[in-house]
């Protein structure tokens, strides 16, 4: 905790030097100089921003928690549980996808940019054919959202994590493209960063609800 | 996620990539333009906030019309439902949190030595959204059916009912209003924390930070972990109300006191979001116009913390009435009166700054006595409250109306009273008028004294809130209460009076007016756009030096005068 009881912020007679490697030559070598000191408080911030979201999911999974367990009427009549099989598959591919974005991550970190953008691309794969597969498992589910706290819940919870996903595919599409412009290197360094933090969090977050929803069914 | 190819002779500090320009200085388009200086956004909030103030207080004045006779004869009881819906909602979502947010804006960057915050454009969005859902909420005026009336607390089932049917109606737009306040407070706590911690002056721990940012921290730490629960219960009300979910409807299996949880667990440490950053304005001002430092520095600080974790196990004291169980009521009445020993050990600190200082009873120094004052009054009936048979013999009465306006109006105003008047001179370049600000302040302590005094009497004999009419037996209290309430309001003629003449033709105020100690009052009055750019001082001893004879910075007596040739 040391960034705590010592601000980060370097004297500006010393930062004020042109950083001999340049920032955009040398995404590592900028932490605590010139622009990467700007950029560290957005990671900051960011983790700051992501640890306050978790708590809404927190949220969510604790009211589910308390209905599965107490509310008098659990599934509606006619359905007998969720199908996990395609679920399952679903959870594979994404969970999987955070170890691509990582190699993408790496391709980066190591300046090769076209293995950085397949990586990159397959992690998006991936995050839609997750979206496309939820998408035709609500479309052919017996039961909707006014079908009691049952599915209510259901539907809240995994069409708030899908809006994340969704958030999360948009944001790399943003990033790809940036990436294709000529003449910038590696400055989405940190943007890359975020963005992967961001994706892990999904998966997290989807591994918990997959648990609670799918895996826990018996009350 | 802004990055950009910027010249690495910059200041490392703050983005300084093309932002929208603040404009010259005293020009007053820069005030309705998407602009990221910290301290025009803050003048911004204080503004609309006051404007909303009094929008609160008309409809507070309009309600204590009503309960001056018996009977409900100058409006409807449906109308007074929504009346009170609207006058809580309007305090604390356009009034309170704005107006701190604005303090936030304005004192957090100079205080620490920072040039702005560590993200102006989300600053500037934050602040946006403020007349934004402003407006939506004051739409719902409007709609068919009139605004929400079941209350600030919008409990259900009355708040999944839609009677007249239609898609847009006051409820709809209260909790669309409500959660568009927590994103932007959510935009605004990211900011702010990351400020605090990433961006303060060289030499300035932690535990040489003012007070102030101490408690702002604590503060938007306890947003950050509140509001994304309230916005989860928020989400699953609009659900019931819009989308025919039965989150909250027991008939569909659901249950009405699981919203009960997610509206407190947020909406109690909402009050120590606008209490602590008091606390922290409190604890600027003593020293100030004591000329002593602040006693207990360090434990006051932390103190602030400990109200953060102790804030966030507590709400079930406002359900003690609502079918809980035993065994939950006296965890939380326990953990509802620890509450006292960290503001308790504040109001010792306080006292003890006090003690033998050369006290200067001006104006912010009336309003910060008075408020610490009524702050020990409605502590002492906190915690009577927060006991269990006490609650339950007084809950849903006017003693625990009363109550929570002794925090609110009568300590948490009276604070941002204290604070606009300490720092207007700072921010404005003009010094107010003392006579003028006294006048402003003895209306308001009696007032509101007059105002809120007599609701813990009417309470205590059994009169229940949110009622248009009531016994008669109850009719000296409510008299007294009204000519109260209208008092308040004639006491915002000299506050806005003294605002717009001392701004218009006030004297021009020189960089350290009350002989301060602290970073902003090293600073030109009003500071430049960046503060101290890239000349930050070196802080060399803790804050509030009062009487010490030590420098607060490295070459104190340069920057000093830099303030005053500029």
């Amino acid at each position: 905790m040391t960034s705590l009881s010592q601000p980060a912020v370097t004297p500006p007679s010393t930062s004020a030097l042109p950083d001999p490697n340049g920032p955009e030559l040398d995404p590592g070598a900028s932490h605590g100089h010139g622009h990467g000191a700007h950029a560290d408080h957005t990671m900051t911030g960011f983790v700051i921003f992501l640890a306050s979201e978790s708590l809404i999911f927190l949220a969510l999974f604790v009211g589910y928690a308390v209905y599965k367990s107490s509310a008098p009427l659990w599934l509606p009549a006619g359905v007998e549980g969720l199908e996990v099989r395609e679920p399952l598959i679903n959870t594979v591919v994404l969970v999987s996808s955070s170890l691509v974005i990582w190699l993408a991550e790496r391709a980066l970190h190591r300046q090769r940019l076209g293995e950085f953008r397949a990586w990159w691309l397959l992690t998006m794969a991936m995050g839609t054919y997750f979206v496309v597969g939820q998408a035709i498992e609500w479309q052919h589910l017996s039961f909707g959202l006014a079908s009691g706290v049952f599915g209510a819940s259901f539907y809240l919870l995994t069409g708030f994590h899908g809006l994340h996903v969704v958030t999360g595919l948009a944001l790399m599409a943003f990033l790809l493209v940036r990436s294709l412009r000529p003449g910038l290197v590696l400055p989405e360094g940190k943007g890359v960063l975020a963005v992967s933090l961001f994706w892990h969090f999904v998966d997290v977050i989807w591994v918990v609800l997959f648990v609670l929803t799918y895996v826990w069914q018996r009350r | 996620m802004a990055s950009s190819t910027s010249s690495p002779s910059l200041d490392p500090r703050v983005l300084k990539e093309p932002l929208p320009m603040p404009g010259p200085q005293g020009n007053w388009r820069r005030y309705f333009t998407f602009n990221t200086d910290a301290k025009v956004i803050g003048i911004q909030y204080i503004a609309v906030a006051l404007l909303f103030l009094l929008v609160g207080g008309l409809l507070a004045m309009i309600m204590r019309g009503e309960l001056i006779t018996p009977p409900a004869d100058l409006v409807d009881p449906t109308v007074y439902n929504g009346l009170y819906t609207m006058h809580g909602t309007v305090m604390l979502f356009l009034f309170l949190f704005p107006v701190l947010n604005g303090f936030n804006n304005l004192l957090i960057p100079p205080m620490i030595g920072a040039p702005d915050m560590a993200f102006p454009r989300l600053n500037a969005l934050a602040f946006w959204l403020f007349p934004v859902f402003g407006v939506i909420l004051m739409a719902s005026f409007l709609v068919p059916g009139g605004p929400s009336g079941s209350g600030w607390w919008a409990y259900p089932p009355l708040s999944t009912q839609n009677p007249l049917g239609h898609a847009i109606n006051g409820q709809l737009l209260w909790i669309l209003s409500v959660a568009l306040s927590g994103v932007s407070s959510i935009m605004g706590a990211v900011n702010f924390c990351t400020t605090i911690l990433r961006m303060r002056a060289p030499g300035m721990g932690l535990f040489k930070m003012p007070i102030f940012c101490w408690t702002a921290l604590a503060a938007q730490l306890i947003q950050l972990m509140g509001l994304p629960v309230l916005t989860a219960g928020a989400a699953m009300l609009l659900f019931d109300l819009s989308f025919g979910t039965s989150f909250f409807k027991p008939e569909g299996g659901g249950d009405p006191m699981l919203y009960q949880h997610f509206f407190w667990f947020y909406s109690h440490p909402a009050v120590y979001v606008m209490a602590l950053p008091i606390f922290g304005i409190f604890s600027e001002l003593f020293p100030v116009y004591a000329r002593k430092p602040l006693f207990g520095y360090k434990v006051v600080a932390i103190a602030s913390f400990a109200i953060t974790v102790l804030s966030l196990i507590v709400w079930v004291h406002h359900m003690f009435y609502s079918g809980t169980p035993q065994w939950m009521r006296n965890v939380f009445m326990v953990t509802t009166m620890l509450i006292a020993v960290p503001t308790g050990i504040k109001v010792f600190a306080w006292i003890a700054t006090l003690w033998r200082g050369s006290i200067r009873l001006s104006t912010p120094m009336l309003f910060c006595l008075a408020g610490v004052f009524n702050f020990i009054f409605a502590g002492i009936t906190g915690v009577m409250l927060a006991t269990v048979p006490v609650d339950i013999h007084v809950g849903n009465t006017y003693f625990v109306v009363g109550h929570f306006h002794y925090i609110i109006f009568n300590m948490i105003t009276f604070g941002v009273f204290a604070a606009i008047y300490h720092w207007f001179p700072k921010f404005t370049g003009r010094m107010y008028y003392e006579s003028l600000g006294k006048l402003h302040f003895i209306l308001t302590f009696i007032g509101s004294t007059l105002n809120f005094l007599p609701m813990h009497w009417a309470g205590l004999m059994g009169m229940p809130r949110r009622v248009a009419s009531y016994d008669p037996e109850f009719a000296t209290a409510n008299v007294l209460a009204s000519l109260g309430a209208f008092l308040l309001g004639v006491a915002t003629i000299p506050f806005l009076l003294n605002l717009v003449s001392s701004l218009v033709r006030g004297p021009k105020a020189p960089p350290n007016p009350w002989n301060a100690i602290g970073l902003e009052w090293l600073l030109p009055s009003p500071p430049p756009a960046e503060n101290f750019e890239d000349d930050v001082p070196t802080v060399i001893s803790g804050p509030y030096g009062y009487g010490l004879g030590r420098p607060l910075v490295e070459d104190q007596e340069r920057f000093e005068r830099r303030a005053l040739e500029a």
